[in-house]
């Protein structure tokens, strides 16, 4: 019991996508971190990036969206799971 | 190689670090924030980092320019928070036998940083603000 307790909690654990959100995309979701549900089956870079900006049509207008996954940018086609540290990047502006 | 994020930036630990015998040069950019913008007074700055990475790409450009010049130290050092005009928020530096590869360098640390590293600034104005280059 306890191990099928277990099994449906990493299961749920796993199957929602966490996404980090840094700069203005904080401000144009009110939240710091999103997640993707697992049944909008998004498996690619760009999947995602569609997906948010259909959820958040404001994130469309920046000058440019990048993802990184576990702290390297991510190519469009490049492949999600929901164990990779995934981050949206929106435009840099240090220094 | 010295890099890391900061709450405040010591420019003496940054001399200290590149500062050596067998160099003739030591050559830093200091970036600071500036009480103007667009033609409207700027009251403060924000900067916020994905620090993993940020320190990660850091680490890269400082990897780039030992492998282009022939320098002896790198440093590179960002601060993140609330900064005011005139503070300091970015230092580069390097240190080298001859002026020449310290200049290029150093330039080519910064330059890199501005494009490529998880951080962001918030610009305030009097009466608003924003995220700086995020839109077209």
């Amino acid at each position: 019991m306890r191990v099928l307790r277990l099994v449906i909690f990493l299961t749920l654990v796993l199957s929602v996508m966490e996404i980090l959100l840094f700069g203005i995309t904080r401000d144009i979701t009110g939240q710091q971190r999103l997640n993707v549900p697992a049944d909008q089956n998004i498996v690619t870079v760009k999947g995602l990036k569609q997906w948010l900006v259909e959820q958040y049509p404001a994130i469309g207008k920046l000058s440019s969206l990048a993802v990184a996954v576990n702290n390297t940018y991510a190519e469009d086609e490049d492949n999600l799971t929901p164990e990779s540290e995934i981050a949206l990047i929106p435009p840099v502006s240090g220094g | 190689m010295l890099v890391k994020l900061t709450d405040c930036i010591d420019i003496n630990e940054v001399y200290e670090y590149l500062y050596s015998d067998e160099a003739g040069a030591v050559n830093t950019f200091l970036g600071t924030v500036r009480n103007h913008s667009k033609g409207k007074t700027v009251i403060k700055l924000e900067f916020e980092a994905y620090e993993p990475m940020a320190l990660k790409e850091l680490n890269l450009i400082a990897e780039r320019a030992k492998q282009q010049w022939p320098i002896y130290k790198v440093a590179i050092i960002h601060v993140v928070g609330s900064k005011q005009p005139g503070e300091a928020v970015v230092i580069t530096g390097v240190s080298s036998a001859h002026r020449e590869a310290s200049f290029e360098a150093c330039r080519f640390l910064i330059d890199e940083l501005k494009k490529t590293v998880p951080i962001w600034k918030k610009e305030y104005y009097e009466d608003s603000s924003v995220w700086v280059n995020a839109h077209p």
